[in-house]
């Protein structure tokens, strides 16, 4: 049995990182919800981490000196603009209830993230312990 | 730590809230005062907002809230016909603030559910630190 730390640990760790730089752009939207001009912007949670899960596939290597490349890349989602419902007159596209109902639902997604590693460590470690 | 980058963020619309708050509770404090010509009568002032862009690239830049100034309303100041007033011009007139309580009060609304707002995103965001810094124990 081969047991990758790497690859256990490697979807919930690109999921919390996402989940993170999602819940600062969505708190910078209800900052910024009274600014003149301001857009709000978010990620697309989908297809970030489709992309996040590509990049970890390992380089098809063809000869024996070829070498993987080390670490992974930082994630770098696409910021996407929210196309608002019914845009203030001074600009401004943040509503104030999607932005809210978009945190609340990501800081969940957050948690639920983090009890799903917490598990996987919790199993890890009673293995290791092999009580 | 994009999450660190909330405090900032969300503290810098607080500050930006609290200054709103304030020039609200100047305007309504000031709301029934009279001067003895338009340009000596108070003007309701509102602070303005803008996106303060830091320059780094993608997603490592934070968008928090600068106040840009204070600007002054242009709104007529109504004249009263007080002649006994003190303060009153050789007509009898005197300049009534050009505060509108209604709009204020609005204003006073908004600012305070913002600041809420921002309160929670920053209480929300300190639970899922804290939560991260627990992992595996």
């Amino acid at each position: 049995m081969s047991l990758n730390l790497d690859k256990t640990f490697a979807l919930p760790a690109a999921a919390l990182q996402l989940r993170a730089q999602r819940t600062k752009l969505l708190a910078e939207n209800l900052a910024n919800a009274d600014t003149p001009n301001y857009k709000a912007r978010d990620i697309d949670f989908k297809s970030a981490m489709r992309q996040a899960l590509g990049q970890q596939q390992p380089l098809r290597t063809t000869r024996p000196l070829h070498l993987q490349p080390p670490g992974h890349e930082p994630l770098n989602p696409k910021v996407l603009f929210r196309q608002p419902y019914a845009a203030a007159l001074d600009g401004n596209s943040v509503e104030s209830h999607v932005e809210q109902a978009a945190f609340a639902e990501n800081a969940v997604s957050y948690q639920a993230t983090l009890t799903f590693l917490g598990a996987r460590i919790q199993g890890l470690m009673g293995a290791l312990r092999g009580d | 730590m994009s999450l660190f980058k909330i405090f900032e963020v969300a503290g810098s619309a607080m500050s930006a809230q609290t200054l709103r708050l304030n020039t609200t509770a100047s305007n309504l404090a000031n709301a029934e005062t009279v001067a003895g010509s338009p340009e000596q009568a108070y003007k309701a002032r509102q602070p303005v907002f803008a996106a303060a862009l830091k320059a780094q690239q993608g997603l490592q830049q934070t968008v928090p809230v600068q106040i840009k100034g204070i600007i002054e309303s242009q709104a007529p100041n109504t004249p009263l016909y007080m002649p006994n007033h003190p303060e009153a011009d050789a007509d009898g007139y005197v300049y009534r603030s050009n505060v509108n309580p209604v709009e204020e009060l609005v204003n006073m609304i908004s600012a305070s559910r913002s600041y809420q707002n921002n309160v929670e995103v920053m209480n929300t965001s300190k639970e899922l630190l804290l939560q991260t810094l627990r992992l595996g124990s």
